[in-house]
């Protein structure tokens, strides 16, 4: 029975996980202080106690938390292993790129890898270059990979379950500034949401903005003071990244022939570029050049003034709506 | 060391050295929980003795790499206070202009080639500065620090065979804390003696005390020099303890109960100065040791505090060549 909760966003994929230990007895959680210290941002909290084993620690060793899933997956247990910065996937890329991707597809389906990996990313102040990097694209490249970037609680708990559903490898990216704004109502229980879609958090017809992530903020914030510029525009929230919602956003440009996309990655190679070069395959006459507002192809600083100076703000997003708006 | 230099001489300047480690580290803490510095910090206070002893059995031309917990190793490789707070203060001065922050800095002038933040990041780094040294015949030794959570890193390993396989002068340090962030490593490691994993690669391993900076420099220097001498590498486990959280703001619920007490009693410093007492040290000596340290620390933070921040017009430079 579905029930409304007060949950914040990392408590919501806490529920998520409890859920999904219950009711699945092939899912296990593992990772690095996942299991007897409830993970570093509480997010496995509680479950150890509940779940014995099928919750547990592991050494410092990413490729094998990785690779281990795989395997076990393919013997028939649902892992959901976590990586605690996106930043340390990259030690055990091997694992996600040529092993779990290629599972399904070698084997023609016989074999399947139904892991999912939670991660989380993004710019907080002071975090160093290797704890602050937004590397969405890396995975987004790799076909057999399923990616979502859960934006409220209520997609944390929805995006969670349905990615430990999926028959695909599924990697979950959360957002550490996320974990820490506050509760919301989360309707917990409920039958879960198909993978894919998107959310239309402003409706319009000056420009389309498409967003992921914790940039969402700073879209949604521009777009209220374009609002009052008397300009509306569309704004798309789009949690799944693999599988994308390409018609609806289409649609939208194809609607709106104004287009801003925004995201905390780097902008050569993010996944921005993706959706510019969909919207021209797809024929789109646009009546302005359109923009990316992404990090600038730097490294990223530690202090907090450094970082604010490279990572776009809602400002910088206004800016770029105004260009797309005002161009003849 | 000159050789003039008595015993006590030599034991006064290491707890000096030891204290501007730990007032480092407690300035910082202070600092970290008042806002003035952001982000993750991870410290050192109990095992100074083994930058302290380590870095003094080094030369000029050595190159150290660290890993986040590593202000400590920074200063003790010479590294200016100064510098380092102004790096975590985020101002201009700091030793990277506050790009690297308290988790990932550099100062290679000073041969401190920086702080890694991905667990295990940094060994096959020091066998490249070793495999170098090999080429340019400076004889230049690397020195490797990591914990022992990073034993279970695959970098870890292959850099560890491959500076065995071509002898390469690396001295792995792996500070044994008992703790890997917030697990034990008991509870992750079959093997008690992690320094016993050197053998599997043909490699002299070895476990010390980590918390007298008298064995470590002794230790680490024979490795040091074996190592120059075409030794090949050496793994040196040194026992120690944090005597606080992984990071500021770790709750250490993995502590048991009277724990901190019990380490407490071996911690380094308090340690050193009980040594020098019974050996009848004068106590205005053992108190100079800290006083100065302490004046260091003080003029150091105010002088990092008074710069300017970091120039954000200099954040897009150095990205390519
Ligand atoms: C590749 C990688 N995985 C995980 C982390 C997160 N992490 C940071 S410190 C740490 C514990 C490391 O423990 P240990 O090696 O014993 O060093 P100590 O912190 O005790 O000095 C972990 C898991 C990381 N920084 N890099």
């Amino acid at each position: 029975m579905p029930e409304i909760r007060k949950l914040s966003y990392g408590e919501a994929a806490n529920a998520a996980l409890r859920r999904a230990l219950e009711e699945r007895p092939e899912v296990l959680v593992y990772g690095e202080d996942v299991g007897v210290p409830g993970g570093v941002f509480g997010v496995t909290k509680g479950l150890r106690k509940q779940f014995g084993d099928r919750v547990f620690d592991t050494p410092i060793s990413e490729s094998a938390i990785i690779g281990s899933a795989v395997g076990a997956a393919m013997f028939g247990r649902r892992p959901v292993v976590e990586i605690m910065w996106t930043d340390f996937f990259l030690v055990a890329l091997d694992q996600v790129v040529n092993q779990a991707a290629n599972v399904r597809y070698v084997s023609e389906g016989r074999l399947t890898a139904p892991i999912t990996i939670r991660t989380q990313q993004g710019v907080a102040p002071g975090s160093c270059a290797q704890h602050s990097q937004s590397l969405e694209a890396f995975f987004l490249h790799t076909p057999g990979i399923r990616v979502c970037m859960p934006v409220t609680a209520q997609d944390s708990y929805d995006l969670l379950l349905s990615s430990i559903a999926c028959d695909d490898p599924v990697v979950v990216i959360e957002n550490r500034t996320l974990y820490h704004g506050g509760k919301q109502e989360v309707s917990v229980g409920g039958p879960v949401a198909a993978i894919g879609g998107l959310r239309t958090r402003r409706s319009g017809t000056a420009a389309t903005a498409v967003t992921w992530g914790a940039m969402s903020r700073q879209v949604v914030d521009a777009a209220d003071v374009l609002a009052a510029e008397g300009q509306e525009v569309e704004v798309l929230e789009t949690p799944w990244l693999d599988p994308f919602p390409w018609d609806e956003v289409l649609t939208s440009v194809a609607k709106t022939r104004r287009l801003v996309v925004a995201h905390e990655a780097n902008r050569t190679g993010g996944f921005g570029a993706e959706v510019l070069a969909r919207v021209a395959e797809a024929g789109i006459e646009l009546a302005a050049p359109p923009v990316r507002v992404a990090v600038p192809d730097l490294r990223l600083p530690s202090a907090p003034g450094l970082a604010a100076a490279v990572v776009p703000a809602a400002d910088d997003v206004t800016g770029a709506l105004r260009q797309v708006v005002a161009a003849r | 060391m000159t050789e003039t230099e008595t015993g006590t001489e030599v034991l006064l300047r290491d707890l000096c050295d030891m204290w501007r480690v730990r007032l480092l580290e407690e300035k910082i803490r202070d600092l970290r929980l008042n806002g003035d510095v952001v982000g993750s910090v991870h410290l050192c206070i109990g095992q100074e003795a083994g930058p302290v002893g380590a870095c003094s059995a080094l030369e000029p031309a050595d190159a150290l790499f660290a890993t986040y917990r590593g202000h400590g190793w920074a200063l003790a490789r010479g590294v200016p206070a100064v510098g380092i707070l102004a790096e975590l203060l985020g101002r201009a001065t700091g030793v990277n202009g506050g790009r690297g922050g308290s988790a990932y800095f550099s100062a290679p002038e000073y041969g401190f080639h920086g702080e890694n933040s991905i667990v295990g990041g940094g060994a096959p780094l020091a066998v490249g500065a070793a495999l170098a040294g090999r080429f340019d015949g400076t004889g230049r030794v690397a020195l490797c620090v990591f914990g022992d959570g990073a034993m279970n890193q695959g970098s870890v390993h292959e850099s560890m065979n491959f500076a065995a396989a071509f002898d390469l002068p690396v001295v792995f340090v792996c500070e044994n804390n008992e703790y890997s962030e917030l697990t034990p490593i008991r509870d992750m490691v079959r093997a008690d003696v992690l320094a016993d994993r050197a053998r599997a690669y043909g490699i002299l391993g070895e476990r010390i005390d980590g918390n007298d900076p008298a064995v470590v420099r002794d230790r680490v220097g024979d490795a040091v020099q074996s190592a120059r001498e075409g030794g090949g590498p050496v793994l040196l486990e040194l026992m120690t303890a944090r005597l606080v959280g992984h990071y500021i703001g770790d709750a250490e619920q993995y502590r048991q109960p009277g724990e901190l007490e019990r380490l407490a009693e071996n911690e380094p410093i308090a340690r050193l100065e009980r040594t020098l007492r019974s050996a009848g040290t004068p106590e205005p000596e053992i108190e100079a040791a800290r006083d100065d340290a302490a004046r260091e620390i003080e003029t150091a933070t105010q002088e990092a505090s008074a710069a300017p921040l970091a120039d954000a017009e200099a954040v897009r430079r150095h990205v390519h060549a």
